[in-house]
């Protein structure tokens, strides 16, 4: 069992609160990722386990062992950096037998565990290269490779696949994913690229100054973001203003300031208060199709107006005017075109139509 | 057409650079043997070796004003060779402190290292020779090493720094997540990838005592004669023997510049970039 308790963590720079009343569980192998934009907390997070940046207030807890104050090399962490950090001067091989020879293993069973783990990043014929005879992906699975031979008990991956071509990026994405798999190590993963996080992770927690936004399934985060800032950051959101006029059932109906009714779903909505539309370009439906669904309902049904479209081969990106606002749209076996200027009409997804408010109020900054 | 000029340019700056790094020492090598050269006569008239051997200690002959110049010599070695030592072992922490923590006023203390430097040195010297002359100091091996250490520890600490400046901090970091402790980190990986750049700022401390005169011309004079001395003594009266010193000054200098092109150029460095 190795599970990680962070409890009330408070970390300042200066006057700068990196880490503010920081509340967090990693349960035995699990893989949760840390996302936001730079300066949220995340990677300060990260480092507080790690070892590396002295924590204020608060408690670490792995495995319901307080090490808040255990020097990094006793904390049985494995760590993965994002410009891989691997030692220039010594050999993959060397590399990753640097920890066993710290252990004072003896050098066959060294010589076993660095083919097997090389073996399970599919690098067994790299042992004798150096890390700049190695491509920026080969050497990121050395670091992984690195990182897990010793087994340890948390595995802390920071931003590890930023420094990879997008190809690339997308398959060490499964790579990482398959590994976590395979060993069951308990991993903390940050990053800032919301479709990593998305892939790899069981859990996500989304953060912002140095707070926690929202936590929950990939899934559930997409689909019913908290507030305003976790659904912009996940996916390409339009926010239609407006405000909450009733509930009906599950739905939530929102009087934009255009007038528009707008049904979605929403929870922790307070009626005559502000709260926004996160109109997702992917649940929005075109012209006929629009059409065809009228005759379940005509909730949502409105007329835009074509702004600009573009076709990058796999679909159409259009932006449409609706009312005085700009929305997203993207069609994929599009059958029409539309022209700009056209006037379309469109039906959004109410099931998936996120209505959120502006702020956390438990997230302001105190 | 246009390629013959560039050419030929290419070829002019070629030569000015050739004459301006060879010129100097082709002309001291020729003063070094020349027994009469008279203008206007573009070469030595009458060559000989009796100055390279007087001052090599392989002939006596008082006619012609060289000395041994072996025992000052091998005393400026000993004194740059013990202000390596010393200066390093003071660098080494302090440049790696300095680009590791966060110490207070940190920026100023690289910066106490420069001063003997920014400023006229004879002011300094005197001064300095004032407070060696009362602790019984001037005159001595030691008053002379620590001159040399004083100005020799702007270029260790300054490299030094730079030089772990620019390792990244997950180096060391990497290696304590695999269990090394801050020193096991510090001398298994951080000391390693720093020995270029830790070679060149050694050479420098050596090169700079080799050569320091103002210092040990205050502080040294009359009882420490290092080599730089000697070449200055003799410089007045005897040009011959004054190049041959300066030949063998040259000597050292060229070697460590080989050797440090050397070490710079060593596998793992690259890897670095």
């Amino acid at each position: 069992m190795a599970e990680l308790v962070l409890k009330d963590l408070v970390i300042k720079y200066g006057k700068v609160t990196a880490l503010n009343r920081l509340n967090l569980t990693i349960k035995d192998g699990e893989l949760v990722t840390l996302l936001g934009p730079s300066g949220c907390g995340k990677t300060t997070t990260l480092r507080s386990v790690s070892g590396f940046l002295p924590v204020q207030e608060g408690d670490i807890f792995l495995n319901g062992k307080r090490i808040t104050d255990i020097a990094p090399e006793n904390r049985g962490i494995g760590l993965v950096f994002q410009n891989y950090a691997l030692w220039p001067h010594m050999t993959v091989f060397k590399n990753l037998a640097f920890g066993l020879e710290l252990r004072k293993l003896p050098a066959e069973e060294i010589k076993k565990r660095v083919a097997a783990v090389l073996a399970s990043v599919k690098m067994d014929e790299y042992a004798d290269r150096f890390p700049r005879q190695l491509s920026g992906g080969q050497q990121q699975r050395i670091a992984l490779a690195r990182a897990i031979i010793l087994e340890p008990d948390i595995l802390l991956l920071d931003e590890p696949l930023s420094n990879l071509d997008a190809l690339l990026r997308e398959q060490m994405r499964f790579e990482i994913a398959a590994i976590h798999n395979r060993l069951g190590i308990t991993t903390m993963y940050v990053t800032h690229d919301q479709t990593e996080a998305m892939v790899i992770s069981n859990r996500i927690v989304v953060m912002r100054n140095g707070k926690v936004m929202q936590e929950g399934k990939p899934e559930d985060i997409y689909m019913r973001p908290r507030n305003k800032f976790v659904a912009g950051f996940m996916g390409t959101t339009c926010f239609l203003e407006g405000i909450v006029e009733r509930f009906d059932g599950e739905r939530c109906i929102l009087k934009t300031n255009d007038g528009f009714e707008l049904y979605g779903i929403g929870t922790e909505l307070q009626i005559g208060h502000k709260a926004y539309a996160a109109v997702r370009p992917e649940y929005i439906l075109l012209g006929k199709r629009a059409e065809a669904s009228y005759g379940s309902s005509e909730r949502n049904c409105f007329k835009a107006i074509v702004d600009r479209s573009n076709f990058t081969g796999e679909l159409l990106d259009y932006q449409l005017k609706l009312g005085s606002n700009f929305i997203r749209a993207k069609e994929y076996e599009a059958k029409t075109i539309y022209g700009i200027g056209q006037t379309v009409d469109v039906k959004i997804d109410e099931e998936r139509l996120p209505i959120v408010h502006d702020t956390d109020p438990e997230a302001v900054a105190v | 057409m246009k390629r013959i000029l560039k050419k030929s340019a290419e070829l002019a700056l070629l030569v000015t650079v050739f004459l301006i790094v060879i010129g100097p020492m082709v002309s001291l090598f020729l003063w070094s043997v020349a027994q009469k050269w008279y203008w206007p006569h573009p070469l030595p008239q009458a060559i000989t070796f009796d100055y390279w051997a007087q001052a090599l200690g392989l002939k006596t002959s008082l006619a012609i004003g060289a000395v041994s110049i072996v025992s000052a010599f091998t005393l400026s070695i000993l004194i740059a060779l013990a202000t390596v030592v010393i200066a390093m072992a003071i660098a080494i922490p302090a440049g790696y402190a300095l680009a590791k923590y966060k110490i207070p006023f940190g920026t100023i203390i690289l910066f106490l290292f420069l001063l003997p430097n920014a400023f006229p040195q004879q002011p300094v010297f005197v001064n300095i020779l004032q407070v060696f002359t009362k602790i019984g100091l001037s005159g001595t091996i030691p008053g002379v090493m620590l001159i040399h250490i004083l100005v020799g520890l702007v270029y260790g600490v300054w490299i030094t720094n730079a030089t772990f400046r620019s390792i990244p901090p997950s180096m060391e970091e990497a290696a304590r997540s695999v269990g090394a402790t801050a020193f096991k980190a510090f001398y298994k990986i951080s000391l390693p990838l720093a020995a270029p750049g830790l070679f060149s700022s050694a050479v420098f401390v050596f090169l700079t005592s080799l050569d320091e005169f103002t210092g040990t011309f205050f502080i040294g004079l009359p009882f420490i004669n290092t080599l730089p001395l000697t070449l200055y003594s003799s410089s007045g009266y005897n040009m011959q023997f004054a190049s041959v010193i300066a030949l063998i000054l040259l000597v050292p200098s060229v070697i460590f510049m080989l050797l440090i092109q050397k070490v710079l150029k060593a596998e793992y460095v690259g890897g670095m970039g």
